[in-house]
């Protein structure tokens, strides 16, 4: 097999200065897409002539000498909830079957501005709402460590893709853990930035005030070189920033933690958290002392109701957001059965029935609900105000130290079908990336090695202040260095 | 739909000598920005359907709205216009239901937090005695919103949904600002109800036309006024159940349906029956309402704070700046006019309570003399006004013409007369004054050549006539214009026949 599957990012960069074409490097990517997407399933669609295109134009304006940008010829693959012309944009759902969408994301066109061939659409939770990618219209996505467990999720496809070498660096969106959740059970890099740091233009929106967009690689620096192109303010977002972008990938070389404070978050431990996790958790928190780390264990109490706050606030959104998918203007449109001449709004049902899955259904009713005149205030207005005591927590925290740490979540990939029928057992699985999504916050999630009793990959999480990410990828790539993670060898079947 | 059996109507004055109406005004205005409310779509009426859209304003997957700087910049000067208090800090908010002409199935707009609140105008209304009163209307509340697209039934007999084939959908008006103001209750005289709804929604299009934020046609539905009205008996502190009569389009139709929904009313609670709280549909033929939908307080359109906006928070200094940017108050406008024109208090209530005084005032400044501008406004255009049934300003004619023909008149190339054809042509979409005078041929003749033939001919034919004016009896002069004036079909210059009459026979 080609060696360029097995190179980073940064290395592959390295092979394009000196000569390596990007069609050959992107060739091996679709090559190794068709030898692997049998057993993992993390591609919804593969854009083979597309991403072969943009390598061509690469190569040929490489070769005319032009100074081209840090990533231009490095393939990247794209969730499936991100709007790329000329390929599909399904959300993992059946309502937005075949639909593609008639202009790019942002962060897609800065992709494409870079001159990343986009190598597809990967995998997904119905319009990212899950932690495992089984709720997918399309299939489960499979983890490469071992295809008879999940990949995390709603990012499945792209985590699954990433750490099976099937692509150096993919998109994904977090609302409530989804980049990191899934880097953590894969083995790779995934980034949540700062909640306005990356454009959500074309981005369809599963929780507008939660969603972020991010980077999934499978080294910190990538992650890096991946956020800097996508981040930045966009006049067409208004929850956009207009600030400068955080030097991450400076941050990310310099991966220096002498001096440096952090917190290890005391709720984030103990009862639920499977022990293979915890003793790797705690070995990392060690090598960090050892690197000159000042560890200290800080208190976050509201954040054992971030679970319940994100359950209505995200609902809620999404109830409003999905609401949109009426089959009037694109996407499934279904008659009603046994109607003779059916109203609009029986074509609207009939069609939202037909195409939205169970999961997506429980939580348009759950919003829809938690909004109602009468209990707004009391589940609406109850969980807003826990955002507020949670974004205190953090507050007086960093007070105390400059990044926080946690395990990313409480076991290792677990079995497909093992919590399907168990929602509330899979929402347990966030408890420790839904606070930052909540209190709009950057994170990080970096692969600390294999859990003892399941011999599956650990993550740790690094929390920051909002517009510190470079802080993250400083303690991040220090960790990433610190630490023993394996190389996986071969997808296991 | 309703379920309640049909009950007469009781007469406007009788209904009064029991109850008492409490009416609520809620107007629609859309602004006239370049750009819709949240994208850079175009705005401009009548163009050809869903051209004027872009992902936003579809609500296609995935895109975001962004807030139309200039509509808030308008609607923080509509607030002020109506000295409400504008809000430090607000947000939008999304409003939440279904239906096909609202791309997201949800209409962005505000809720608990308008942009302005807490206000009131003063109106001038004119009674049957020709006196005027004023009227204080609170303000509740001026709030940003996006219109909705339009949907056009086809193949029902009403035009509605109920009963069409199939509907169209045109989305060129989705997500046009508006702003919606709505009232405080409004309690007058009952007799002086309708008048007073008129006169307020005239007064919120005169304000709008004044701040240049909306071209305020309530013909193409850039005004809409949505009358509430409930009785309640006479004496009696207990409001009763309101009807909402949706998208009323004209001032005289304001006035109209007020009047029809207190007799409906009244004659519902005669036989102690229940108003039901419900939508109506006005009709212009016969100034009739009939039910739409069923409103219950029940309605839950699940309200929440936009997340995809950041919240608007204008500052003091702005508000203080667009304060300077208000145009004169109506009142103090009418006395400068007043002034200005030279005209009797009763001109200046004619012209207010004909709704002409923008159109008076334009066409003054266009050229005309006050008396002249007022002769044309309040008189033939008026009676063409009343006889289509549509109001002064709706009627398809500008202020500059009206001057024109005016001018045309003081000029003597045409007379009163054959300026009430010009004005036909002008209305009838033939151009200017100017034009139609071309076109139609209506200038008078005063060509000596052509009259001196014509009045030959009249002198031959009336020899008794010639020979009573050789006598000297020269106010016989008038029968001869008159044979001369019919043979040149009106277009002859009077003046200048009898001047040549005159000459050929004392």
């Amino acid at each position: 097999m080609s060696d360029h599957t097995r190179s980073s990012a940064a290395q592959i960069a390295a092979a394009l200065a000196d000569g390596t074409t990007s069609v050959e490097v992107t060739q091996a990517h679709l090559d190794r897409i068709a030898a692997t997407e049998p057993s993992i399933n993390a591609f919804l669609h593969v854009d083979a002539e597309g991403a072969l295109a943009t390598a061509a134009d690469v190569d040929r304006r490489r070769e005319a000498g032009e100074s081209l940008p840090a990533l231009a010829g490095v393939p990247v693959a794209v969730k499936d909830l991100i709007n790329t012309t000329g390929q599909p944009t399904t959300a993992g759902s059946r309502i937005l079957e075949g639909w593609v969408p008639p202009y790019d994301a942002t962060v897609v066109a800065r992709l494409r501005a870079a001159g990343l061939p986009i190598l597809g659409k990967t995998n997904l939770d119905e319009f990212a709402m899950g932690s495992s990618t089984e709720h997918s219209a399309y299939g489960d996505t499979r983890n490469p460590w071992d295809t008879d467990r999940i990949p995390g999720g709603s990012s499945g496809g792209s985590a699954a893709a990433v750490a099976a070498f099937e692509a150096p660096l993919a998109l994904g969106t977090d609302t409530g853990g989804s980049i990191r959740q899934p880097g953590a059970m894969t083995g790779i890099v995934g980034v949540k930035p700062t909640y306005g740091g990356v454009s959500r233009y074309g981005v369809v929106a599963m929780a507008s005030s939660l969603d972020q967009v991010g980077p999934m690689a499978r080294t910190v620096e990538d992650a890096a070189l991946l956020h800097e192109v996508i981040a930045g303010h966009d006049p067409l977002d208004s929850t956009s920033i207009d600030a400068p972008v955080p030097s991450v990938v400076e941050a990310a070389r310099r991966g220096d933690v002498s001096g440096l404070r952090i917190g290890v978050i005391r709720e984030l431990a103990g009862e639920g958290f499977q022990p293979g996790v915890q003793s790797r958790f705690d070995a990392a928190v060690e090598a960090l002392a050892q690197a000159g780390a000042e560890i200290v264990e800080v208190s976050c109490p509201s954040f054992v109701h971030g679970i319940a706050a994100y359950y209505l606030v995200m609902p809620s959104e999404v109830s409003s957001n999905l609401a949109r998918f009426d089959a009037m203007r694109y996407g499934l449109r279904v008659a009603p059965e046994g109607v003779d001449g059916p109203s609009a709004e029986q074509v609207m049902a009939a069609s939202r029935d037909a195409g939205f899955g169970d999961e997506v259904k429980r939580r348009i009713v759950l919003g829809t609900y938690a909004l109602s005149s009468g209990y707004y205030d009391a589940y609406y207005g109850s969980a807003q105000k826990v955002r507020t005591l949670i974004a205190r927590d953090f507050s007086a925290a960093f007070e105390q130290v400059d990044v926080l740490l946690s395990p990313t979540a409480p076991t290792t990939a677990w079995r497909l079908g093992e919590k399907t029928s168990d929602p509330l057992a899979m929402y347990l699985e966030d408890i420790c990336t839904i606070p930052a999504n909540l209190a709009g916050l950057p994170g990080i999630s970096v692969p600390i090695g294999l859990a003892d009793d399941t011999g599956l990959p650990v993550g740790a999480q690094l929390l920051a202040p909002a517009l510190a990410d470079d802080r993250l990828y400083n303690a991040g790539a220090a960790l990433e260095r610190l630490v023993s993670m394996p190389v996986l060898q071969e997808v296991a079947r | 739909m309703s379920t309640t059996a049909k009950t007469a109507l009781v007469g406007f004055d009788e209904a009064l000598t029991r109850y008492d109406p409490v009416m609520g005004l809620e107007v629609h205005v859309e602004l006239n920005t370049a750009t819709k409310m949240f994208c850079g779509c175009a705005t401009a009426f009548g163009a050809e359907p869903n051209t004027q859209v872009c992902p936003v304003c579809l609500g296609l997957p995935g895109a975001l709205p962004v807030v139309n700087a200039k509509a808030v910049e308008s609607a923080i000067r509509i607030g002020l216009a109506l000295n409400c208090e504008i809000a430090e800090w607000c947000r939008f908010a999304r409003k939440n239901y279904f239906y096909p002409d609202m791309p997201k199935n949800f209409q962005t707009s505000q809720y608990d937090e308008p942009i302005a609140f807490e206000g009131y105008v003063d109106i001038d209304v004119p009674a049957d005695d020709g006196s005027v009163e004023t009227f204080r209307i609170e303000i509740e509340r001026a709030h940003m919103e996006e219109d909705t697209g339009k949907s056009l039934h086809v193949g029902g007999a009403t035009g509605r949904i109920h009963g069409a084939d199939h509907s169209l959908l045109d989305y060129n008006r989705a997500g046009i600002p508006l702003i919606e103001i709505v009232t405080k209750t409004i309690e007058v005289p009952g007799h002086r109800a309708p008048a007073v709804a008129r006169a307020y929604v005239n007064h919120l299009r005169d304000l709008m036309v004044a701040l240049d934020v909306s071209d305020a046609r309530m013909d193409q539905g850039s005004l809409r006024a949505d009358v509430n009205l409930s009785l309640k008996p006479s004496g009696s502190e207990t409001l009763g159940t309101r009807s909402e009569t949706k998208n009323v389009n004209s001032f005289r139709s304001v006035e109209r349906a007020v009047r029809y929904e207190i007799g409906r009313h009244a004659g519902i609670l005669d036989v102690g029956q229940k108003v039901l709280q419900e939508t109506r549909h006005f009709h212009e033929a016969d100034g009739s309402t009939s039910a739409g939908r069923e409103k219950s307080d029940a309605d839950d359109y699940r309200y929440f704070p936009e997340p995809d906006l950041a919240p608007v928070a204008p500052s003091r200094a702005w508000v203080d700046e667009l304060r300077g940017t208000l145009p004169e108050p109506p009142a103090e406008r009418r006395k400068r006019l007043q002034a200005a024109w030279d005209f009797a208090e009763l001109d200046m209530r004619d012209i207010v309570g004909a709704g002409a005084l923008d159109l008076v005032d334009a066409t003054v400044r266009a050229g005309s003399s006050p008396t002249a501008a007022k002769k044309w406004w309040l008189g033939e255009l008026a009676r063409r006004s009343n006889e289509q049934g549509v109001d002064l300003a709706a009627l398809p004619v500008t202020p500059e013409q009206v001057a024109g023909v005016q001018a045309l008149i003081d000029s003597g190339r045409i007379n009163d007369k054959l300026a009430r054809s010009v004005l036909d042509g002008v209305l009838a979409g033939e151009g200017t004054p100017d034009e139609v005078v071309a076109s139609r041929g209506l200038e008078l003749v005063s060509d000596d050549g052509a009259l001196g033939d014509a009045v030959d001919r009249a002198i031959e034919a009336n020899p008794d006539v010639a020979q009573k004016i050789r006598d000297g009896k020269v106010q016989a002069a008038g029968a001869l214009i008159g044979s001369v004036m019919k043979e040149m079909k009106g277009q002859a210059d009077a003046a200048r026949v009898r001047e040549l009459i005159i000459e050929k026979l004392a």
